[in-house]
């Protein structure tokens, strides 16, 4: 069976388990009269049966699922001919690909070499045994754990009590996800970028200022110095997001003045909403409507008044990002001046400030920790977008400040060295691990700094 | 505007002569009649003149048509049981109430004669020369020294930084917080303790130099000694200033004020003579409450 | 106290002051409040023009050009031995039965150039329709239909207006001959704008014209779906524990630290981590939507778990305390009590939550989702792409075409986007409880 049938049958077995639980503990009292003598419900023991057969065959059946394929791999590896076998590790694994392909129906039998052919054959029918063998064994499994538990249900047995602890540990299993996920980030990035440290020197690239991974791999000079210098890029992304937020932070800041303390309510049910819509056009759209209309307006724009503009110039993409921001910058503005207490604006009006004069030195004021780490926040979703730069920035490493001229971004060159073709083991390759990293850390700092701002402001108004 | 006062009393029914209060100690029983308020609710030459004063919040009728004024150089105590409309009828007197969306006043309140709902009256002017103090402190989340200057700068009342500092200096003195504070005016305000805050508060709306000060329970917020200050700073800034304070303590406004207003669910019952209320009260409402019996 | 201490002003010179920069002070008001509007203006302003040029140019996506040809389905091109098998009608060349229906149409072109230079008025993919229609139905071979076909690319940005026709011959795609024909056919009524089914129902292709969404459709589809599968149960598993069960200790801090912090790292990490994880470390498949869920999962967990966590906040205590009071366990509680109240509020989450997963894209480049697949996906493993990709691909191409497909493809990935938060807000309206 194939995995995927294999789970259907489960669940179904499971559903069959229940009945047995449920209907054995019906049985040992005497029928549905005798309800009142079990500890728990009948569908407790339904329950308890059913996830007694699930959950250890489920665990079988991931972990031989995890494995299967490396095993099977290595089988297949010590059955190629030997010329094969024999040869350097990265062309035998371009070869374990070609199986990997043929198997998965990617390409033609007539498209690899007859040892990949061979080698996939052997892989069907290797895989075939282990299916057939997994099949077996699940079932088996299934069949004893439910006699086994139908065996041992007595009107004694706490079976809710059970049922429930089961529950309990699946739910915090769930709960460590994010945990595990945050450990996935760290461990995953930080290993492949530790290999990358491991060819280019963690100074050269943090401090060099020559950026020209494709050199590198052209000229066979892997790791030579000079091409892994990554400050263009942080130049580059600081740039575009200093831009962003010179068109966010004012135009955010001040629509949200304007809608938490100006506007009357009809007018702020309909505008906040539809601000609020920009945050929700999928960035893909703002590269497009960045790379289609606005760099070459800019361009055009630039001629006309002689200035020459290149047609992914920084600001463009910086530009369009702003507008992206700006819903954030505001809801995340209104929320915070609406957390000012009214007590405070009173005292101001009472001293007869005017509402503009209240809101610029006394509510901004008191709300300026909160918008600072909401600014902090949009930082980071700035330095952290993929999708505007990638369309609309370019892929030439400028050292420059010059808004009008192409950069590129941290995320520009991971997706450019990451898509495609890609050796893994090539510095080329791992180098888009080194960016991730110092990409996480960095927001990572600025949320960390930002939530904990924001708290401690909540906190003081609470 | 004395008669309609007399003619109240009149109709009540209200024998003025000392003798026959002591027979006949409340004569006049509830249900109340709005507008009717006991005793007499003018004084000569007042600062703020109010008459047929109504608040709504929406649907809800707040304060009904109460009437009086405020004396300059006195401080009146409004006193009655929470809800009762004093805060209100405090917030009318500054028009605070225009920041409330769902608020809407009616009646005159005149302000050294002029009506302070004109068109022409400006409302930042009016809060310049009618400041307020509030139940719970709420300095700004600035230093002392700027707290003080807010109001002055503003209002453009100093030349320079030299004509300023003289403004936040005798403020804090005349708010009696001078020495307590005079090596940390750049500490912010919310540093102090809460007496202290109440009293930069009031530093704060002395430095504009206004002619009247509302406070609202200023002194709920504070320990007994923190009060006892506030309570001494009133006499002091009685001299200058015309003073409207709202009190749920009656030892409090038998203290600090000359005279004292009971209001009871939105009507101003009683006016009178702060000795005169507390040891003789006309209105069996206001009897029932400063012995106690309710509120 | 040093009460002596006398204002330095009196009440009415400051009074004076006070009325001497009111007028000022108004105008700095005005001018203040004008800002803000003008900031809400400029907001709603970059909405409108975005809306705008997108739809603008990518209405013309759903309408496609096409040119009526009388096809002669000369038995002698198509089926020369006359055996009626599919396997010699699909080996026909159609290409040239479409030429030789445009020299019957056109007696007066000569020689095999101009012949070439005249059937390039279609495109190069009518002859595959050509060749299902004969196959599905052998009984055409030897009679004359009138057929729209596909017009080609050039023809079909002329039609729209894209390409001006008073540009030298040189700088449009178009022959001033082909115009010629063209015209000819206009004047029969031959070439007309119809809804572009093609561009609805195909998958990708290297020929704008025959390119469609379809697969980008399907691809996400199946990434959303086996997201909300995972991240839904996961998502509110993860809140009911957190709400009703954990004690606040070190470790349900870390937990909610890491929820938070993971709402806001950058979307492309997530992608790494599936590369380096999911593609790398246990080999799953490449570009399939299996692995897309996996990383869009991690990605839509924090919100989703953010929203459930509210909902679940918003029951009040006083119905859990009556569950327990009657003597229901806590997970009782909270299956039959807590959860049916928080459900709506959960919903909502999670729907905003798969609009996210829905727009989302750069995560998906790096697990290869980037590929040019023609098929549509056919399962959970199948190389695919899903739509913001697709418009990332399209959006890539350097011909005209494109743009429009590009821009058309948009218009299908907001109308999802409006459909899911439109739900959104409606479930948020309808169950919004008072307690
Ligand atoms: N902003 C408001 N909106 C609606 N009703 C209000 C508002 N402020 C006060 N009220 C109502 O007006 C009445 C008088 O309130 P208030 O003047 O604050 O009473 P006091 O200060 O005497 O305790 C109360 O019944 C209160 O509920
Ligand atoms: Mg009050």
């Amino acid at each position: 069976m194939t995995p995927a049938a294999l789970l259907v049958a489960l669940a179904l077995l499971s559903v069959g388990a229940f009945w047995i639980g449920k209907s054995r503990s019906l049985a040992i009292v005497g029928g549905t009269r005798g309800v009142r003598n079990l500890h728990s419900l009948p569908s407790h023991y339904g329950f308890m049966t059913a996830l007694w057969c699930a959950l250890p065959a489920l665990a079988v059946i991931l972990v031989w699922l995890v494995f299967q394929d490396a095993i099977i791999l290595r089988l297949v590896t010590d059955h190629l001919p030997a010329g094969v076998r024999d040869l350097p590790a990265n062309e035998l694994s371009l070869v374990l690909n070609d199986v990997r392909n043929l198997v998965a129906g990617n390409v033609g039998r007539d498209a690899v070499s007859e040892a990949a052919r061979g080698a996939a054959d052997e892989y069907v029918r290797l895989r075939g045994i282990s299916r057939m063998s997994l099949t077996v064994l699940t079932l088996v499994m299934v069949v004893c754990t439910a006699l086994f538990v139908r065996s041992r249900i007595t009107p004694e047995l706490r079976a809710r009590n059970r049922v429930e602890k089961v529950v309990e540990w699946m739910l915090i299993g769930c709960s460590t996800i994010a945990v595990f996920t945050t450990i996935g980030i760290v461990a995953s990035v930080a290993f492949e970028a530790f290999r990358f440290f491991s060819m280019v020197s963690p100074i050269e690239f943090l401090f060099g200022t020559n950026w020209s991974p494709q050199t590198a791999i052209r000229a066979d000079q892997v790791g030579s110095s000079g091409s892994f210098g990554a400050v263009p890029l942080f130049a580059g992304t600081l740039l575009i997001s200093l831009i962003a937020m010179v068109i966010a932070v004012p135009i955010g800041l001040f629509s949200a003045i304007y809608l938490a303390e100006y506007a009357n309510p009809r007018f702020r049910t309909y505008a906040k909403p539809l601000i609020e819509v920009l945050a929700g056009v999928p960035t893909v759209v703002y590269g497009f409507f960045a790379a289609l209309t606005i760099g070459p307006a800019l361009r055009g724009w630039g001629e006309s008044f002689g200035i020459s503009v290149a047609s992914e110039s920084a600001l463009a993409a910086g530009l369009v990002m702003g507008i992206m921001i700006i819903p954030f910058v505001s809801s995340l503005a209104d929320d915070m001046i609406s957390a000012v207490p009214q007590s405070l604006r009173d005292g101001a009006y009472a001293l007869g400030a005017t509402r503009s004069e209240t809101i610029k030195q006394v509510v901004i004021r008191a709300a300026l920790p909160g918008i600072v780490g909401g600014v902090l926040l949009a930082v980071s979703r700035a330095i952290g977008e993929t999708m505007i730069v990638v369309m609309a920035a370019g892929l030439a490493a400028n050292l420059t400040a010059n808004p009008f001229e192409a950069v590129t971004t941290v995320t520009v060159q991971i997706v450019t060295l990451l898509v495609g073709d890609q050796e893994f083991d090539s510095p080329k390759t791992l180098a888009a691990f080194a960016l991730g990293l110092v990409l996480f850390l960095v927001t990572l700092a600025l949320n960390v700094l930002a939530l904990h701002i924001v708290r401690k402001y909540r906190e003081q108004y609470e | 505007m004395n008669t309609e006062a007399v003619q109240v009393d009149e109709r009540a029914g209200i024998n003025l002569k000392p003798s026959s209060r002591q027979s006949e100690p409340y004569s006049i029983q509830a249900p109340v009649e709005s507008g009717k308020t006991v005793g007499d609710i003018t004084v000569p030459d007042p600062i703020f003149s109010c008459r047929n004063v109504d608040v709504y919040y929406g649907e809800k009728h707040a304060i009904k048509k109460v009437g009086i004024d405020i004396a300059k150089n006195q401080v009146l105590a409004m006193i009655g049981p929470s809800g009762c409309g004093k805060s209100t009828f405090l917030r009318c007197l500054n028009r605070m109430n225009d920041t409330i969306p769902s608020a809407r006043v009616e009646g005159s309140i005149m302000l050294d004669g002029k009506d302070i709902h004109d068109k022409k009256q400006d409302v930042v002017q009016l809060r310049a020369r009618v400041g307020m103090v509030f139940q719970k402190p709420n300095p700004f989340p600035k230093s002392i020294y700027e707290n003080v200057a807010y109001g002055p700068r503003i209002h453009g009342l100093a030349g320079d930084r030299v004509e300023l500092d003289e403004i936040v200096h005798g403020s804090l003195q005349r708010a009696g917080l001078w020495e307590e504070v005079k090596d940390r005016l750049d500490h912010p305000g919310t540093s102090l303790s809460g007496g202290q805050q109440q009293r930069l508060c009031i530093a704060r709306t002395i430095a504009v130099n206004p002619e009247v000060i509302l406070m609202d329970e200023p002194c709920s917020a504070l320990d007994p000694i923190a009060t006892a200050r506030i309570e001494d700073l009133m006499e002091e800034l009685r001299q200058s200033y015309a003073i409207a304070i709202v009190t749920h303590s009656m030892q409090q406004a038998a203290r600090v004020s000359q005279r004292t207003a009971y209001f009871h669910l939105g009507d101003l019952i009683e006016v009178g003579e702060t000795d005169r209320i507390f040891t003789n009260p006309r209105h069996k409402l206001t009897e029932d409450y400063i012995t106690g019996r309710f509120g | 106290m040093n009460s002596t201490s006398k204002p330095l002003k009196t009440a009415k010179e400051t009074q004076a002051i006070v009325a001497a920069t009111l007028s000022r002070r108004y105008w700095a008001e005005r001018r203040f409040r004008a800002y803000g509007l003008a900031a809400v203006i400029a907001g709603l302003a970059f909405l409108v023009y975005l809306f705008f040029t997108i739809f603008s140019n990518g209405m013309g996506a759903f309408r496609q050009t096409q040119v009526r040809l009388p096809i002669y389905y000369d038995a002698a091109l198509i089926d020369p031995a006359g055996t009626r098998k599919p396997d010699d009608l699909n080996a026909a060349d159609y290409a040239a039965v479409i030429r030789n229906s445009f020299k019957l149409k056109f007696p007066e072109v000569e020689g095999r150039a101009a012949t070439r230079e005249l059937s390039r008025l279609v495109s190069g993919s009518a002859s595959f329709d050509l060749q299902r229609a004969v196959v599905e139905n052998p009984a055409l071979i030897g009679t004359t239909v009138d057929t729209w076909l596909l017009a080609s690319d050039a023809v079909d940005l002329l039609e729209k207006g894209h390409i001006e026709r008073t540009l030298a011959e040189a700088e449009r795609p178009l022959t001033d001959q082909q115009l010629v024909w063209l015209d000819k056919l206009d004047a029969e009524n031959a070439v007309a704008l119809k809804f572009n089914t093609v561009f609805l129902t195909h998958g990708d292709s290297r020929e704008p014209e025959k390119a469609g969404i379809w697969g980008a459709v399907v691809g996400s589809f199946y990434t959303l779906l086996l997201t909300l599968l995972l991240s839904f149960p996961i998502g509110v598993a993860t809140a009911v524990y957190l709400e009703e069960f954990a004690r606040r200790n070190r470790w349900t801090d870390l937990i909610e630290v890491n929820i938070n912090n993971l709402a806001a790292v950058p979307s492309i990490v997530f992608g790494l981590l599936g590369l380096a994880v999911y593609i790398g470390f246990f080999g799953l498949p490449r570009s399939a939507p299996l692995v897309g869920a996996l990383v869009l999962t991690l990605l839509t967990l924090p919100t989703i778990i953010i929203a459930s966590r509210a909902a679940l906040k918003s029951v009040p205590p006083s119905i859990r305390e009556a569950a327990l009071g009657m003597g229901a366990s806590k997970i009782q509680t909270v299956a039959h009590h807590v959860l049916p109240l928080a459900m709506p509020g959960m919903l909502t989450g999670t729907i905003i939550g798969m609009a996210r997963a829905l727009g989302e894209s750069a995560p998906l480049l790096m697990i290869g989702m980037v590929a040019f697949i023609v098929d549509i996906p056919k399962g959970i493993t199948d190389a695919s792409t899903v739509l913001p990709v697709q418009v990332f691909l399209w959006s890539d191409s350097p011909e005209r075409g494109f743009m429009e497909k590009t821009s058309g493809a948009i218009i299908v990935l907001l109308a999802f986007l409006v459909v899911m938060n439109t739900t959104a807000v409606i479930l948020r309206k309808r169950f919004e409880r008072r307690w």
